[in-house]
């Protein structure tokens, strides 16, 4: 066995790692300081989030009302803009310094970059894209529940002897607590000796739309291939239900719609009250996106698509024409 | 700039809605599964032939996996791959991802001159998207992960277009560097059936070629372990077929709809 860097017997405390975007936390931080402060109560051990960036205090300062019993801030120009090299390096540093027993991270793009890295620097083991997460009972052990095989299976991971126990945890799945201001908590600075030339990667660009949240949305209007590219209809419909637009990966792959309104194994798993497939087959991957809507209504043209084993209302017919006597139905009620 | 050798991991996998759980012993049944190379480890093999065509080098396919993933590997090769390796031995069985990435990076450091490593993003059956980043820092070398495109800066580095949460960032790093490649970013090429027809043997290693500790290996190298498995369960649906009109079917869908809300 590799052995890890240090012990079971020497290990403490759960740690989260808190994602941060021009000093702002992102939303997935938050959800992991709920569900972290729910199993660092369980288990009697205090919850740190682990932060970096620059100009981030007030970042530690919504981690402390958000749940946090202390945060260790590592705050450094060249800790701006998530690069790998920068983040992995402070990262393990801290960590191997003051030997968490659990650290969970995001399963964000960059959160997943880092968790990769770290865990071999580390020589730990890392459950990824967790869509569940427990104590053991009797060992006390961390279980991550996760999916594979395009949603189909489901598994839980534990890391027996190798600390920290790292897992990567999706976003959307667990809801973010709220805030208390007048939580205390502590803040403690560590520094940061980080070497310019060391970073391998330069950033020559970077693009952030104002990301909307599907895995919030109380209704969902789905679109696939079927749609052709005109979102429009499902727009009408999303906004005159109070809800957003979804889609399938490949109307994201085709450019039709922002990667943030994907739905799936790859995209948000969602929750909506009701979710309104369109000219999407259901392939395994889609559908793990949406299996947990309240109810589920599609419409495609094929009466043999697999969406309709997952459905509750079934439409065959061409969407368009359901769609815009839908959007009348509607705007006469409103 | 100079010829590039390129190196890309793919995977054998198991079709994902093949796959099922055996309720009593409850573990993976997938003998009735047929395999395939992992979907963007196919977006991988093309981007590394689309590179080759623009600055000539060479393409080695590298796997590990049973030895019946070798013709699968003859795939990537009729697509015009150059080589192919396949890490195959039992002792590499049942690994999580620090031993896959340690087995994958001396497999790659065994292969010899590469100056890049692509894989894909994920694979569909583990699904876990951490082994390119494992491979890389196993390598010690600059990453770029969910690359959608690359190209060459005048100063020889390695650009890279990758998405992050809710966007996207131009990169550039140095090479070595290992990339992993996102799904459906390009059309990979049909095999050419007269490299098919006559493919080139695929190089197979066994876990003692790789010069590791057999215990950092396989199974036996995991710090992680699988517990329970189980087959997802989707909330039980009423599969009602609407007929009529489309507003007739409008009128239903918009008063359930209502009824939800
Ligand atoms: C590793 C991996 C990860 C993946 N992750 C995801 C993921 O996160 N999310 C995801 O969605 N997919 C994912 N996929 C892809 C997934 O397998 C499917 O390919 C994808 O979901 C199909 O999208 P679609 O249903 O829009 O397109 P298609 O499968 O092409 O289906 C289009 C449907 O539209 C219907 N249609 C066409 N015209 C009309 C019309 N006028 N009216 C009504 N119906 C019409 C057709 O009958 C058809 O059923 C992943 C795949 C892999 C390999």
């Amino acid at each position: 066995m590799i052995p890890s860097a240090y012990s079971p017997e020497e290990a403490r405390g759960l740690w989260v790692f808190l994602e941060q975007e021009a000093g702002r936390l992102e939303g997935v931080a938050l959800e992991l300081l709920g569900k972290g402060r729910e199993l660092a109560q369980a288990r009697g051990v205090p919850l740190t989030g682990l932060l970096l960036g620059q100009g981030v205090e007030p970042a530690a300062r919504e981690a402390i009302a958000h749940g946090a019993d202390d945060v260790v801030v590592a705050d450094d120009p060249l800790l701006a803009v998530y690069t790998t090299d920068a983040y992995a390096s402070v990262a393990a540093q801290v960590i191997l310094d003051r030997k968490p027993e659990t650290l969970l991270l995001g399963a964000t793009p960059n959160g997943r970059d880092l968790a990769g890295r770290l865990a071999v620097r580390l020589r730990t083991g890392l459950t990824a894209d967790c869509t569940g997460l427990a104590w053991e009972e009797g060992t006390g052990l961390l279980l991550g529940e996760v999916s594979g095989f395009g949603g189909g299976v489901m598994a839980s991971i534990k890391c027996a002897r190798h600390r920290p126990q790292m897992a990567t945890v999706r976003p959307g799945i667990f809801p973010p607590p709220s805030a208390d201001p007048d939580r205390a908590g502590r803040m403690e600075f560590v520094p940061v000796s980080l070497d310019a030339a060391k970073i391998r990667t330069e950033i020559l660009e970077r693009v952030r739309h104002e990301g909307v949240d599907i895995t919030r949305a109380k209704v969902l209007v789905a679109g696939g291939r079927g749609v052709k590219g005109d979102f429009a209809p499902l727009t009408e419909i999303a906004r005159l239900l109070g809800g957003e637009v979804g889609a399938s990966r490949v109307a994201c792959d085709l450019g039709w719609i922002g990667r943030d309104r994907q739905i799936g194994q790859t995209g948000f798993v969602t929750r909506p009250k009701v979710a309104l497939v369109c000219g999407i087959s259901g392939a395994t991957q889609f559908t793990v996106g949406v299996k947990d809507a309240g109810l589920i209504i599609a419409i495609n043209s094929d009466p043999e698509a697999s969406i309709f084993e997952e459905a509750d209302l079934c439409v065959v017919d061409d969407l368009f024409p359901v769609l815009e006597a839908l959007i009348a139905e509607l705007r006469g009620a409103a | 700039m100079k010829p590039l050798d390129i190196i890309v991991c793919v995977k054998l996998v198991p079709k994902p809605e093949e796959v099922t759980v055996n309720a009593e012993t409850r573990t993976l049944d997938r003998a009735k599964a047929r395999s395939a190379l992992n979907p963007p480890d196919m977006n991988a093999i093309e981007m590394a032939l689309g590179l080759r065509e623009r600055h000539g080098g060479t393409v080695s396919l590298l796997s590990m996996g049973p030895p019946f993933a070798a013709p699968y590997l003859q795939v990537g090769l009729a697509m015009g791959a150059d080589h192919a390796y396949l890490l195959s031995d039992r002792l590499l069985g049942g690994a999580d991802t620090l031993p896959t990435s340690l087995a994958l990076a001396k497999g790659i450091a065994k292969i010899g001159e590469w100056d890049l490593v692509l894989c894909g993003e994920e694979s569909s059956d583990g699904a876990t998207g951490q082994v390119p980043q494992g491979i890389a820092e196993w390598l010690g070398c600059s990453q770029i992960t969910y690359a959608m495109d690359l190209s060459f800066l005048p100063d020889g580095r390695l650009r890279g277009e990758r998405e992050i949460r809710g966007g996207h960032e131009v990169v550039a790093v140095p090479l070595p560097a290992v990339v992993s490649v996102k799904l459906a970013v390009n059309e990979p090429r049909f095999m050419d059936m007269e490299r098919r027809r006559n493919p080139e043997a695929v190089t197979i290693w066994s876990a003692a070629d790789l010069g590791v500790d057999p215990k950092w290996l396989g199974f036996e190298g995991s710090p992680t372990v699988v517990g329970a498995v189980w087959q997802a369960k989707s909330p039980e649906r009423q599969r009602q077929f609407l007929d009529g009109t489309p507003q007739e079917k409008a009128r239903l869908l918009a008063e359930q709809i209502r009824r939800m809300l």
